[in-house]
C-alpha cells in the first residue's frame, strides 16, 4: 500500500511546500510511490491518518499548538520542513523585542486577534522526528529524506561544511570579494547554490556539527573579521540556536 | 431565520482566512474575510539592517512571490541610496518577474483554480484518469521554473539578484536554451486555453476602479506611474501616498484603500488598462476566452491570468532575444552609496500592485520600511463581491453556497501569507 504524506503550513513564507511541488518530473514519479492525503495549499480534502507529515513554519499561537499536537496524533512520523520549523528561521529576528513591542511599530493596535508569541521550533510543542534544514529546503534532499523513510531507513543530512561543496564546484571564495560568508561553518546539502549566484552563504542551513571553530577564526583573522561580524550573519537565519 | 455555515482553513489558497458571512430572513448582514495569517511584523523587524541585507530578508515575505518582493526592496533600496541599475539588468530584472507571473499564474490555475470548473476537490484525483492533463500542468510549471532558475538561480527566493543589477549572470547558452523551451511550450498553452474555453464561468458583474502601474511604455510590470480605470494618474509616491492602510477588528491584514473608496488590483486590473499593450497572440486568446477590457465579472479574473500567461511568455521571448542580440550588462556592482536617503518603488506581482517604501541613514542601515501588498489592496474587493453575489445564493444548499463562494475568493488568487504578511469560510 503507498504511504499517506501530507503537507501543513503554520507561519512562515510557504516557499518550502512549494519547492516540493517544484520537483515536477521528480514529483510524478514520487506519486507512484505515495498518496498526497492532506495538502491545504492544492487541495481541499483532509485525512484523519498520515504515514509522514511533512511541516513547514514556527508557531506562534495557542491555536496553533492544539492544530500542531491534532497532526502529531494523526501522523507516524513528522518532519520539520526548512528554518522556520526547524528553529523558527528568520521568524525569530526581532526576537530580541518582545513581541508588543512589534505589534504597536506594524499594525499600532493591540486587538485580540493580532495576538500571537514569540515565534517557536516545531520541537518545541511536538516531537519532530526528522529534519530538512534551510531557507528554502533543497528540493534533492526532500526527495533524499523521503527516499529513506520509505524504504524504513532513517534519514541522513551532509555532515560537511557548505566549503566543501564550494570548492568542489570551484567557485571564487567569497571572502575574496571582502564579503563574510558562513560557508565554512554552515551544514551543506545546498550545492553552494547561493555562491554560484554571486551571493555570500547566508548560513540559512544552521551549523554543521561540531563546526572546525579553529580555521574558521584564521580566516576571519586573515580578512580582519571579528567573531561578533561573523555572528551578526548567522544571527539572520538561525537567531533561535546561538552557537 | 438565521443560518450559520462554517468554512474553515479555506482551501486551494495561498496563506489561511476564514470566510464569515451573518445572514437573517434570508438577507446578508454582513460578510467578512477573516485572515488569520499569524502576523510576522516583517517591517519591524528588518530596522537597523544593512541594505544589502533587506532583499534576501523581505523575500521571505512570501514564497510564490519572492522575486516580486526581491524587485520592490531593490528598486526601492536603490531609489533611496540614489542608485542607477544598468538598464540593460532592468531588461534582465523583466524577465525574472515575467518568470515568477507564469509560475504563480500557471500554479494557480491548474492546482487551484481548475478543479472548480472541473468539479474535483483537487487536480490529484486526476493523476490516474487525466494523466496527460496533470503532466502538461508540471511541464508548464517547469518551463517558468527555468527561467527562474536561469535569471535568478532557484525557482523560490532567487540568489542571482543584488542592488544595482545582478551577482550572476545567466549563459548566453541557458538563454538560448530557455528560447527553445519557451517556444516548445505552445502546444502545451493551445492546450491549456482549450481547457478554459470549455468552462463556464458565473455570469456576474459588479463594477470597481481597477488600479496598476502605467503600460505607456510597455505592458505593466515595473514602473515608475500608476493609472486607474477611474482616470488617475499619478507617480508611484502619490498614489502610495493616497492610500489609506486600515485594520479591522477580525483580520491580521491590514486593508487598503484611497479617498475614492476600495480598489482591485491584478491580473484584471492590468489587462482592462492595458488591453491594447497585450501581445498578438494573447489578444487572439483573449477573444477565444471572450475576456473584453470592458468586463466587470471579477471571475474573469482567471481569464486575465491566462491570457497574461500567453503575453508574458511571448514578451519573455523577445526578452532573451534582446539580451542575445544586444548583449547583458557585466555583474557585480560596486557601487557604494555614501549617504542615506528615502525611496520607494512599485513593481507588478503576481497578485498586482506591490509598495515598499525605505529610509536608510548615512551608515546604510534602515530606520524604516513599508510594505502595501496587492492582496490587502484586493480583501475589501473580494468581500464587496461575495456581498454582491450572495443574495442569488442564499436558496443553495449549503455546500453549492460554499463552492460558489470559494471559487469567487480564488479568482482572485489572494495570497495571505503576503497579506499578513491564512482562509476558512464561515457562514452565520
Amino acid at each position: 500500500m503507498k504511504s499517506r504524506i501530507g503537507f501543513f503550513d503554520f507561519t512562515g513564507c510557504e516557499g518550502c511546500q512549494l519547492t516540493v511541488m517544484n520537483l515536477e518530473d521528480d514529483l510524478l514519479q514520487v506519486l507512484q510511490l505515495v498518496e498526497v492525503v492532506e495538502f491545504r495549499e492544492l487541495m481541499s480534502e483532509t485525512t484523519d491518518r498520515l504515514d509522514i507529515a511533512f511541516i513547514e513554519g514556527s508557531i506562534t499561537r495557542p491555536a496553533d499548538r492544539q492544530r500542531l499536537q491534532n497532526i502529531r496524533e494523526r501522523s507516524k512520523t513528522l518532519v520539520a520542513l526548512g528554518a522556520c520549523a526547524d528553529n523558527g528561521g528568520i521568524n525569530l529576528l526581532g526576537s530580541d523585542q518582545d513581541v508588543a513591542t512589534l505589534r504597536q511599530q506594524v499594525y499600532a493596535c493591540d486587538a485580540k486577534h493580532l495576538l500571537t508569541e514569540k515565534p517557536v521550533p516545531l520541537h518545541e510543542v511536538v516531537k519532530v522526528d526528522y529534519r530538512i534544514p534551510g531557507c528554502p529546503i533543497d528540493g534533492q534532499e526532500f526527495l533524499a529524506v523521503l527516499q529513506a523513510l520509505l524504504l524504513d531507513r532513517d534519514p541522513e543530512l551532509p555532515n560537511f561544511a557548505v566549503c566543501v561543496e564550494c570548492k568542489l564546484a570551484e567557485y571564487p571564495c567569497s571572502f575574496d570579494y571582502g564579503e563574510i560568508c558562513l560557508g565554512p561553518v554552515t551544514r551543506a546539502g545546498c550545492r553552494a547554490i547561493c555562491i554560484e549566484g554571486g551571493d555570500r552563504c547566508r548560513g540559512c542551513r544552521g551549523l554543521v556539527d561540531n563546526p572546525r571553530t579553529t580555521p574558521y577564526h584564521q580566516i576571519l583573522e586573515e580578512h580582519g573579521l571579528s567573531v561578533e561580524e561573523i555572528l551578526e550573519q548567522y544571527r539572520t537565519f538561525n537567531i533561535g540556536e546561538q552557537p | 431565520m438565521s443560518r450559520k455555515i462554517t468554512l474553515n482553513h479555506l482551501t486551494r489558497i495561498e496563506g489561511h482566512a476564514h470566510l464569515v458571512i451573518d445572514r437573517k430572513a434570508g438577507k446578508v448582514t454582513s460578510c467578512r474575510l477573516e485572515v488569520v495569517e499569524s502576523p510576522r511584523f516583517f517591517e519591524a523587524i528588518l530596522k537597523g539592517r544593512h541594505y544589502s541585507d533587506i532583499a534576501p530578508i523581505v523575500a521571505r515575505v512570501c514564497g510564490v512571490c519572492s522575486i516580486s518582493h526581491t524587485m520592490a526592496s531593490l528598486m526601492a533600496t536603490e531609489n533611496a541610496l540614489g542608485i542607477a541599475p544598468d538598464p540593460r539588468a532592468g531588461l534582465l530584472r523583466r524577465l525574472l518577474s515575467q518568470g515568477e507571473i507564469l509560475q504563480s499564474h500557471l500554479l494557480q490555475l491548474y492546482f487551484m483554480a481548475a478543479p472548480d470548473y472541473l468539479g474535483i476537490p483537487s487536480i490529484f484525483q486526476l493523476i490516474s484518469q487525466r494523466g496527460d492533463l496533470f503532466s502538461r500542468a508540471l511541464r508548464l510549471k517547469r518551463t517558468a521554473n527555468r527561467i527562474c532558475e536561469i535569471v535568478g538561480g532557484r525557482p523560490v527566493h532567487p540568489v542571482t539578484t543584488a542592488i544595482g543589477g545582478f551577482s550572476s549572470l545567466p549563459e548566453a547558452s541557458d538563454l538560448k536554451q530557455l528560447r527553445h523551451e519557451l517556444v516548445d511550450a505552445l502546444p502545451d498553452l493551445e492546450a491549456t486555453v482549450e481547457l478554459f474555453v470549455g468552462f463556464e464561468f458565473p455570469e456576474f458583474s459588479r463594477p470597481a476602479e481597477y488600479v496598476c502601474l502605467d503600460p505607456a511604455d510597455q505592458y505593466p510590470l515595473h514602473a515608475r506611474r500608476v493609472i486607474s480605470s477611474h482616470g488617475v494618474e499619478q507617480s508611484v509616491a502619490q498614489f502610495k501616498a493616497s492610500i489609506d492602510e486600515y485594520i479591522l477588528p477580525y483580520s491580521t491584514a491590514k486593508m487598503a484603500r484611497t479617498e475614492r473608496g476600495h480598489y482591485c488590483v491584478g491580473p484584471l486590473a492590468r489587462i482592462k488598462n492595458s488591453f491594447a499593450r497585450l501581445s498578438p497572440m494573447a489578444l487572439k486568446v483573449a477573444a477565444a476566452l471572450q475576456l473584453h477590457a470592458e468586463t466587470d465579472n471579477p471571475f474573469h479574473g482567471l481569464k486575465a491570468r491566462l491570457v497574461e500567461v500567453i503575453h508574458f511568455v511571448e514578451e519573455a521571448i523577445q526578452v532573451i532575444d534582446d539580451l542575445l542580440l544586444h548583449g547583458f550588462y557585466a555583474a557585480r556592482t560596486t557601487a557604494m552609496p555614501k549617504s542615506g536617503g528615502e525611496g520607494m518603488a512599485a513593481v507588478e506581482a503576481p497578485r498586482g500592485l506591490l509598495f515598499h517604501a525605505y529610509t536608510y541613514d548615512q551608515n546604510g542601515l534602515l530606520t524604516s520600511a513599508d510594505c502595501i501588498i496587492p492582496t490587502a489592496q484586493n480583501l475589501a474587493s473580494i468581500e464587496e463581491d461575495i456581498e454582491a453575489l450572495l443574495p442569488e445564493l442564499l436558496d443553495l444548499p449549503d455546500e453549492q453556497l460554499k463552492q460558489r463562494v470559494e471559487t469567487l475568493i480564488r479568482a482572485y488568487d489572494p495570497c495571505l501569507s503576503c497579506s499578513t504578511h491564512q482562509l476558512q469560510i464561515v457562514v452565520h
